[in-house]
């Protein structure tokens, strides 16, 4: 396609001299810019909307060295400002904005990102999410390694950083709109001086219905400056939109200086600059024949998902479906607009960030306006579509486009509604206890009728769905609305967190990366399901607990520095798999060494691919204790759902009999012969149970942790993390 | 559309024209910062130099790469913010980064390595 194309977007900029006219600045903080030395700016800005006072910390060498930034940052600054009994809307609960050392290089693929730690709402233990766009490279670049807001506004404001003037001010702002479509064009438009600085701002919004559920996500824009248009990318995971809109936010605004490739003020620019090409070369020669993340992002997969039967249908019952056609890559490669550089931060060849232009919506509050949609992706094409029984391409797009606007989280979003619908299916729910939605299975308009009632704030859509399927379950059957054991079953849920969108029944492994996890159930730290269940490269349980070592560690790296996972293994090396044993292919050795040479060549601090590990378990460790001093953080809360882990019910067991029973013949060496459906179904249970069991004993041992889950002394001293208070939040549970 | 054409047949390794083309576009003596390289294979020389197709203007994000009234696909450095996109991207590998330089740089067809080249093979010619 023409990349000049002029699109035609509803647009939201009638009144916006009289909407910037209508600040009023109620505090203001005067500091001098200044560009990272070698990835670090060696401060972090303190906004507290209680006080209005805006002040600076220092970041000290200790504090790099142990927590390195981004993920490691955030969760340091969120542990000194919480106490035990701190709840998520409470004052002193804290969002920190992180992008970490690597974050804001130009050359090399996904380096823009940020992490996002808050105390979640959802699951009332640290959450941190990763997320694209501009805000975190620009904030760097204005002078700070994290902003920290702590308190609460007791009226709508903003808080503006102004990068380049040294300026900070909290302003009364009550003109824009809250929905984050919205929001970023207004912001952008009002706080950049003309269309080439527009790639200066960044917006940080959550939206409507983030101030009626506990699934809010945060949106950080971007101004594509082919489309013209502001884009949208999500720190999507535990509800900080949620406690972002309880402080009262409407906005953050981040307007920097403009980008240049070495602002990090790298020690060497040269080695970064390799390292970077080498990789868009890779891109060049290889994305057409791995992934196609350029032409159809992570929306590839859902075909292979399809096929391997691990994409999630009709809550994750089963894991294929004949229409999943429909929402495969073969639709989004003519939904995505073609041949545009779509990357959510500068240098990122992948370019995952594909976006539906012009979409035509034909629901609430925005019916009838053309929006660009950014996504789908893998996740909410999943989420939203197959595992709700929706296989209409345009509900999909349209149900992206509401959460992000309204600022919800689409992997919540979608298990929420595939447990509600499922709920439906059983009898659960019907039109009287829902106040009218007809929640069957592939009705993409009640899906969204339930999203705007929680952006109303009102109806089951507020009421029950907005609360998760955690707290959904108890509601339910405290109103004696089905029976409590199926209903724990059913709700994919971990630690208060919906699982993301992956069927874990036929991957042990998987079980152990969803559910043996710091935050909850995502796919942020462990994807074994190929590694496992496809290729069974993993088979004993000492291996697969060195996998759920290794790659939780390793990819917690990614979120201390400021990068995206994908390009890590989302594209490899020609040889990569001819090269090394399978096992060490899978962690795409020649790219670990990438991440060596552009930590080493931006911090001047030489470190090892071993070392990678070492910073992140640091961090990793850190957390769990965190868990710990938040009232979970112990065995009972590894626990997962049972559809997670085997088939809950007859049709389930009988959609796959085949399978289910030759693994009695061949793993429990029962003949299935003669036994009833229910009988076997028991069998499964009680020996994936089990077996689920002895991997949370191997993964224990092997991340230092006591039959409890608790990390040992030594584990903390191994760490350099044995602080007193880090000990003094283990040793009741040692004892 | 102006470009710079060779014909490496010519090309007997004198490698003027790099010398040339790094003091013209980055001020240097230093080879390495030049946009046309010549490099000998099995005796015989080549001669890697941006042939204009412009396959790079596309790939930028910034709109910094464009052609000029003479076709010839020039940066705007301004705009760059050294992603180097446009050099992993390039189909015949002749955008070229250096690690003194912040961006990316590549031949304008301005004619200085012809002018210093004693083999005559190289020269600013139309396509």
């Amino acid at each position: 396609m023409d990349v000049n194309k002029v699109f035609e977007y509803t647009r939201y900029l009638d009144g916006i001299e009289k909407m910037k006219a209508a600040h009023v600045v109620l505090a203001e903080y005067a500091y001098t810019p200044s560009l990272p030395e070698k990835g670090y700016t060696n401060r972090t800005l303190h906004v507290d909307l209680s006080t209005m006072k805006i002040s600076e910390k220092k970041v000290d060498e200790a504090m790099k060295k142990t927590f390195t930034g981004g993920r490691g940052f955030g969760l340091k600054y969120l542990w000194d400002a919480i106490k035990p009994t701190t709840k998520w809307n409470d004052p002193e609960n804290d969002i920190i904005i992180s992008p970490g050392p690597i974050c804001g290089i130009t050359q090399y693929p996904g380096a823009g990102k940020s992490l996002v730690v808050t105390l979640s709402p959802i699951t009332n233990i640290p959450i941190d999410s990763n997320v694209g766009a501009y805000l975190g490279p620009l904030l760097k670049f204005s002078g700070f390694d994290a902003l920290e807001i702590q308190g609460k506004a007791t009226e709508d404001v903003i808080v503006v950083l102004e990068g380049v003037k040294g300026r900070v001010t909290i302003e009364r702002a009550p003109l824009e709109s809250v929905n984050s479509h919205v929001a970023a064009e207004q912001f952008t438009h009002e706080y950049a001086a003309d269309e080439a600085d527009r790639r200066n701002v960044s917006v940080a919004s959550a939206g409507q219905a983030a101030e009626h559920s506990l699934i809010g996500c945060l949106n950080f824009c971007y101004y594509d400056v082919r489309r013209k248009v502001t884009r949208l990318k999500q720190a999507g995971r535990g509800g900080i939109g949620t406690v972002f809109r309880d402080k009262h936010l409407k906005a953050l605004v981040v307007h920097g200086p403009q980008v240049k490739g070495d602002m990090n003020r790298p020690a060497d620019l040269g080695r970064v600059q390799r390292a970077g090409v080498k990789l868009h070369r890779e891109m060049h020669d290889f994305d057409d024949k791995m992934c196609t993340m350029r032409k159809v992002g992570t929306t590839n997969i859902v075909s292979v998902m399809n096929a391997y039967d691990l994409l999630p249908v009709m809550n994750f019952q089963y894991g294929s479906h004949p229409d999943a056609k429909h929402i495969d890559k073969t639709t989004w490669i003519r939904k995505f607009t073609q041949g545009i550089p779509d990357g959510c931060w500068y240098g990122c060849s992948m370019a995952c960030a594909h976006g539906v232009d012009e979409f035509a919506l034909r629901t609430g509050p925005y019916q009838g306006h053309k929006v660009i949609v950014d996504g789908p992706e893998y996740e909410t094409a999943a989420g939203c579509g197959s595992n709700c029984g929706i296989f209409d391409p345009h509900w999909v797009i349209e149900c992206n486009f509401y959460c992000d606007t309204y600022g919800i989280d689409t992997i919540s979003f979608g298990t929420i509604t595939g447990f509600v619908m499922e709920c439906w299916q059983r009898g659960i729910l019907d039109k009287e206890r829902t106040g009218g939605l007809e929640l069957t299975w592939g009705n993409g308009e009640a899906q969204l009728e339930m999203m705007h009632q929680m952006a109303r704030g009102e109806g089951f859509g507020a009421q029950y769905a907005g609360q998760g399927v955690h707290r959904m379950k108890t509601m339910f059957a405290d109103n004696g609305w089905g029976d409590r054991q199926l209903l724990d079953d059913i709700a994919l849920e971990g630690k208060g967190l919906e699982q993301s969108e992956y069927m874990s029944k036929e991957s042990l492994a998987q079980q152990g990366g969803y559910y043996l996890t710091n935050k909850g159930p995502q796919h942020d730290e462990a994807w074994l399901i190929f590694m496992d269940m496809v290729n069974n490269q993993i088979p004993t349980f000492e291996d697969k607990a060195e996998a759920l070592y290794y790659f939780p560690m390793f990819r917690t790296w990614f979120g201390l520095n400021g990068l995206c996972k994908l390009p890590w293994n989302d594209i490899e090396p020609g040889d990569n798999r001819t090269a090394n044993t399978p096992q060490e292919a899978a962690k795409v050795p020649e790219h670990v060494q990438n991440y060596v040479d552009l930590f080493s060549g931006v911090t001047g601090r030489e470190i090892t691919k071993e070392e990678i590990i070492a910073m992140s378990e640091r961090v990793y460790q850190f957390q769990r204790v965190f868990d710990l001093r938040m009232g979970k953080g112990t065995r009972q809360y590894d626990k997962a759902p049972y559809r997670a882990v085997g088939p809950v019910t007859r049709e389930e067991y009988e959609s796959r009999q085949e399978r289910y029973d030759k693994q009695l013949t061949d793993w429990m060496k029962v003949d299935p012969a003669g036994k009833s459906t229910e009988e076997k179904m028991a069998l499964h249970r009680a020996y994936r149970e089990d077996r689920y069991q002895k991997l949370v004993d191997a993964v224990y041992k092997r991340r230092g942790w006591t039959e409890n889950g608790i990390p040992t002394l030594e584990t903390l001293r191994r760490n350099g993390i044995d602080f007193p208070e880090v000990v003094a939040a283990v040793k009741p549970h040692l004892k | 559309m102006k470009y710079l054409k060779t014909t490496p047949a010519k090309c007997k390794g004198v490698r003027a024209c790099e010398k040339a083309c790094a003091r013209t576009i980055n001020k240097s003596d230093d080879p390495a910062k030049s946009a046309i390289r010549v490099t000998a294979k099995d005796g015989v020389f080549e001669i890697n130099v941006c042939n204009q197709c412009g396959a790079c203007i596309d790939i930028c994000p910034v709109k910094a790469l464009s052609r000029n009234k003479q076709g010839v696909v020039m940066l705007d450095r301004k705009l760059c913010v050294g992603c180097l996109m446009c050099v992993g991207y390039c189909p015949t590998l002749s955008m070229r980064t250096h690690p003194d330089l912040r961006e990316p740089f590549k031949c304008i067809a301005c004619g200085a390595c012809a002018r210093a080249c004693p083999e005559q093979a190289l020269e600013i010619a139309e396509k």
